[in-house]
Formats: C-alpha cells, sequence, structure tokens
C-alpha cells in the first residue's frame, strides 16, 4: 500500500513537471482544418515558433469542414480549407489564400490510357463509362477510386471536373496515400490524389492534353486545382495575422513550394 | 487498523469494477443520445431499408451496409468456425498434452496481432491473388472474410478448446469401450457433449467479426453497393462509421452515430445468444 502511494506520487510530480514545461507567457494560436494542408501547416508553425518566442502556435486536422465551423465558432483562430468553393456558411469568414494544389488523374503505369478530356473524367467516375476501351485503352473494365464522403480533396475534385455523381460502384480509400496503393496495386483503376504525392508507381494522366506539372499549373493550364485558404473571423489581427503573413512571406511561400504544394501567386 | 486497510482496498475495488460498468453505460447514453433524434425524425423504415447513402445531398440508407456486414461476417465464419473447431479437436484430441501446451498459447498470440497488420497483409498478399485469379477488384467481400476469418481464430480456437477439454474422460473412455474409433468417439460423443461452449466460441468470433474496423477498411473496398458476388467491393457499418466520422457534421454526423446504434443492437443480440449458449453448457 505504502509503496503504491509512492508510486502515485512520483508519477503525479512527473505529470506536474511535464505540464509546467508549456510557454506560459505566449499567445495561442489553434489552426484547425484540412487534413491535406495540415502537414505542411505544422512544419510552417514548427519554424514560425522558432522565429517567435513569444507565440504558440498548435495545428489540428479534423478536415475543411471542421475548419470552417472551428473558425466560425471560434475554438480556433485560424481554419483551414482546400476547398474550390467555400460553402455559404464560411461568407462571414475572410479567407486568405495561401497555396494551390493540382489533383492530379492517376492510373497504373501498365496502364494504356495517356489522356483524358474532362467529359471522359466525368463518365468514368459516374459510371457511365465502364470499360477502358471507351477511354481510348485496352477491353477491361474500369475501377473507380475514390475519397471518402466529406473529403475536401474529393468535393474539390467533384467541382472542378463538375457534374460528378460518383458511381456507386466506386472503391473508396480514405487517404492520399491510400489512393496510390490502390491504383499501383491494379491496372483497371482510376484515382486522383494531391500532385505532391505522386510517385513512380502510378502514372498522372493528361487532362485534355495538359499534363499535371507544376509550369502547367502555375500557368493555368492545368485544370483540375484548388485552393488552400486560411480562414479567420474578421480580419486576422494579433499573433494570427503574424503568422498568416508568414506563410505568405517569400520565406513561407518557398517552404509551401519545397514541399510539393505550389505559392498562392 | 487492518480492517480499515482491508475495507478501503475493497471499496476501493469496488468502485473500479462499477467504473468498467458505467463506462459501458455511458458510451450507450451517448451513442443513442447522438442517433436516436436522428433515427425519430428519418423513420426506422428509410434508414434501414433505403440504399441511398449520399450525405452530401441528405440521403442517408443503410441497408447496403448492414446486407455487407452480414456477408462479410457469414463468410469468416465460413473461413473461421471450421478451421477453428478443426483445430481445437486436433489440439484437444490427437496430440499430446506437450504439444497443447506450446501450440494453444501461440494461438492466442494471433489475437495480439493489430488489425493494422492484418489489413496490411490483406493489401499486399490476398487481395491482388483474388484479383489476378478469380477476377474483381481484389478488395472484396472474399478478401474481408478470409482475413476476418484468420483474426476470429483465436476466439474461436481458445474457446472451443476450454470446451472440449471439460468434457469428462469418462465419455471417452465410455465410448471407446463400446468399440467406438477414436475419431467415432469424438464427432458422435464429445463434440455432442461440447456443443454449446464451441457454439459460444463462434458467436463470440462473430461479435468480432462484425466489429472489427480497421483491417475491414483496408481489404473490403467500401463501395456503398449491395454486393451480387463474393467478388464485390463492400463497405460495413464500422467502415462506414470510421470512414465519415472525421468529416461529418449535423445530421450526417447523428446519421453516422445511428449506423453505431444499428451496430451496437447487433452486437448486444449477438452477445447474449452467447452468453444462452455457455449457460447452456454449464448445466
Amino acid at each position: 500500500m505504502k509503496r503504491f502511494m509512492i508510486g502515485m506520487a512520483m508519477g503525479l510530480t512527473v505529470v506536474g513537471l511535464l505540464a509546467g514545461c508549456g510557454r506560459q507567457s505566449a499567445a495561442l494560436v489553434t489552426v484547425a482544418g484540412s487534413t491535406a494542408f495540415q502537414p505542411f501547416a505544422e512544419k510552417l508553425a514548427e519554424q514560425f515558433m522558432a522565429m517567435r518566442n513569444d507565440v504558440n502556435i498548435t495545428v489540428q486536422g479534423g478536415g475543411s469542414a471542421l475548419g470552417i465551423q472551428a473558425a466560425r465558432s471560434g475554438t480556433a483562430q485560424i481554419g483551414m480549407a482546400d476547398l474550390v468553393q467555400l460553402p455559404p456558411e464560411a461568407a462571414e469568414l475572410v479567407s486568405t489564400t495561401v497555396a494551390r494544389d493540382g489533383l492530379a488523374l492517376i492510373v497504373h503505369p501498365a496502364n494504356g490510357v495517356t489522356n483524358l478530356s474532362i467529359e471522359q473524367v466525368r463518365g468514368l467516375f459516374n459510371g457511365t463509362l465502364k470499360n477502358w476501351k471507351e477511354a481510348g485503352g485496352a477491353d477491361q473494365s474500369v475501377r473507380v477510386v475514390s475519397r471518402e464522403a466529406g473529403s475536401g480533396t474529393r468535393s474539390s475534385f467533384e467541382q472542378t471536373v463538375g457534374g460528378i455523381r460518383l458511381t456507386a460502384e466506386a472503391i473508396i480509400q480514405d487517404s492520399n496515400g491510400t489512393i496510390r496503393e490502390t491504383v499501383a496495386n491494379d491496372p483497371n483503376t482510376i484515382g486522383y490524389l494531391t500532385h505532391g504525392l505522386l510517385s513512380e508507381k502510378v502514372r498522372a494522366v493528361r487532362v485534355d492534353g495538359v499534363d499535371c506539372t507544376e509550369a502547367a499549373i502555375l500557368e493555368g493550364r492545368y485544370k483540375l486545382v484548388r485552393p488552400v485558404f486560411l480562414l479567420t473571423k474578421g480580419a486576422p489581427g494579433g499573433a494570427a495575422k503574424d503568422f498568416i503573413d508568414y506563410v505568405l512571406s517569400p520565406e513561407g511561400q518557398g517552404m509551401i513550394r519545397s514541399y510539393g504544394l505550389l505559392p498562392a501567386k | 487498523m487492518r480492517n480499515t486497510g482491508e475495507r478501503i482496498v475493497q471499496n476501493a475495488l469496488m468502485l473500479v469494477a462499477f467504473s468498467a460498468l458505467a463506462s459501458l453505460l455511458l458510451i450507450a447514453v451517448f451513442i443513442f443520445k447522438e442517433g436516436l433524434p436522428f433515427l425519430l425524425r428519418t423513420g426506422l423504415r428509410d434508414f434501414l431499408l433505403s440504399s441511398d447513402w449520399r450525405p452530401q445531398e441528405g440521403h442517408f440508407g443503410i441497408y447496403p451496409m448492414i446486407v455487407s456486414s452480414l456477408w462479410v461476417t457469414f463468410g469468416a465464419m465460413l473461413v473461421g468456425a471450421p478451421l477453428g473447431i478443426a483445430c481445437a479437436i486436433f489440439l484437444n484430441e490427437f496430440v499430446p498434452k506437450s504439444v497443447m501446451r506450446v501450440t494453444k498459447p501461440t494461438i492466442e498470440l494471433l489475437a495480439g496481432i493489430p488489425s493494422v497488420v492484418y489489413g496490411f497483409i490483406g493489401v499486399i498478399v490476398v487481395a491482388p491473388l483474388i484479383r489476378s485469379h478469380l477476377g474483381g477488384p481484389g478488395l472484396s467481400v472474399l478478401c474481408a472474410a478470409v482475413i476476418l476469418g484468420i483474426m476470429i481464430l483465436p476466439t474461436v480456437i481458445s474457446i472451443s478448446v476450454d470446451a472440449i477439454g471439460s468434457v469428462p474422460n469418462s465419455y471417452r473412455e465410455g465410448a471407446l469401450a463400446l468399440g467406438a474409433t477414436r475419431w467415432q468417439s469424438v464427432h458422435m460423443v464429445v463434440l455432442k457433449a461440447a456443443r454449446s461452449g464451441i457454439v459460444a466460441g463462434v458467436i463470440l468470433g462473430m461479435g468480432r467479426a462484425i466489429g472489427e474496423t480497421m483491417a475491414v477498411i483496408m481489404v473490403a473496398g467500401n463501395s456503398v453497393k449491395i454486393p451480387h458476388s463474393a467478388l464485390d467491393s463492400v463497405r460495413t457499418l464500422t467502415a462506414n462509421i470510421a470512414l465519415e466520422m472525421g468529416y461529418a457534421t449535423g445530421q450526417h454526423r447523428q446519421a453516422l452515430f445511428a449506423t453505431g446504434i444499428v451496430l451496437f443492437v447487433f452486437i448486444m443480440i449477438l452477445n447474449s445468444l452467447a452468453m444462452a449458449a455457455m449457460k447452456k453448457s454449464v448445466k
């Protein structure tokens, strides 16, 4: 019993010490939302905090919808959303575009199709084109891979292509990474992911004859692009403004670029 | 002095025991509180029997998920139950006790492997095999059934081993004395006597299969549709909740909690069946 008590006391002391380690006087900024932008925001926050001792930034995921909700309710000073069109409830928020992200359509390297028109992409994902033959490929049935309902990547994709009502046959995967794995394992699939996560295991298809490259996205020739927004309630102020300014600064934009996203302008 | 100490420990233990119960109760209350208003508003029939699941457009029908959950679980039973029961018979009746002492804990180790690992093996090994030999997307009812079938083995085996082990030796001796062969004594006497324990093991395994989430998300493909064959990709109730909970707000979120209620009821039914079966075996 006695030993147990001592153990407890020691445990509590350790917890207390750890809790005491946080920066006491720092201004707290919470950033929440898009899981696609979260890893980038974390790195940017890390760099920012290295320069500014008086600010403490916590970055949370939860998805674009949650980012909008959190910014509105004030649980986060900054919401992250990567949607082509912000929903009506985000109208009251001030949005700052901090990056752009291309969505690459991917197929297995062995798939013969190299170019798809927007019309064909729509047909494939709606389930009206069921055979690769109809899109200029081999005589094989098409398997569509998409993200779960509510995903920012999925809604951006569906909005930029337009008129998509996803076929019930579609396989659903819950992250960019698992979509890539699924497509890399099956020659008859087609999926989409953020172009920063392309790898040699899959091949990006040209859309309307345009390759999904950084240059094509920057010049506006590649169509499937979505913006990344940072949202604040009212004009950003204080530490939140400083952080957004840092993200937009040449240094911040350079980092965004080096991580595979595209700068805002 | 000693008495007070004893009383303190006793009360503390009771508190711990009740807190486990209370957390179960709290979880149940929470799920029902979040999901029930939605169920009442949408109506049980529209929710359970509609196959239109488009949360963005306000359509919440989980019929395909219910059917898929049942198919995947049934498939897992087809794979896991015969294997598990056969393994339990073999361990109890046909090998020396020393082998059993090594084998049984090893099999129980299977239960300690994280489900992500099972899912990974499903994606990397089982799904490509199915795709190249049988066709379809690979991520399918069949793939989920095979993986879940393996995952429930420890449950089925360890409970069946205990049930078969508790059959008195006099039964076996009696059967042998009447001229039965070893196999005859096993399947005509021992299995009959241990039947309800084995059934309980299978039902508990079924509960594990229907509740498994991570591995199923990885191997079942998650299409929202009623499967037409074992090679079709499907989404189970658990996968539906886990996939969409991260993004869901408002009505969508409530619909996922309502999905949780359905799952809760399923598992309650399975567990009570298992308990009833076990009670019978005690008699």
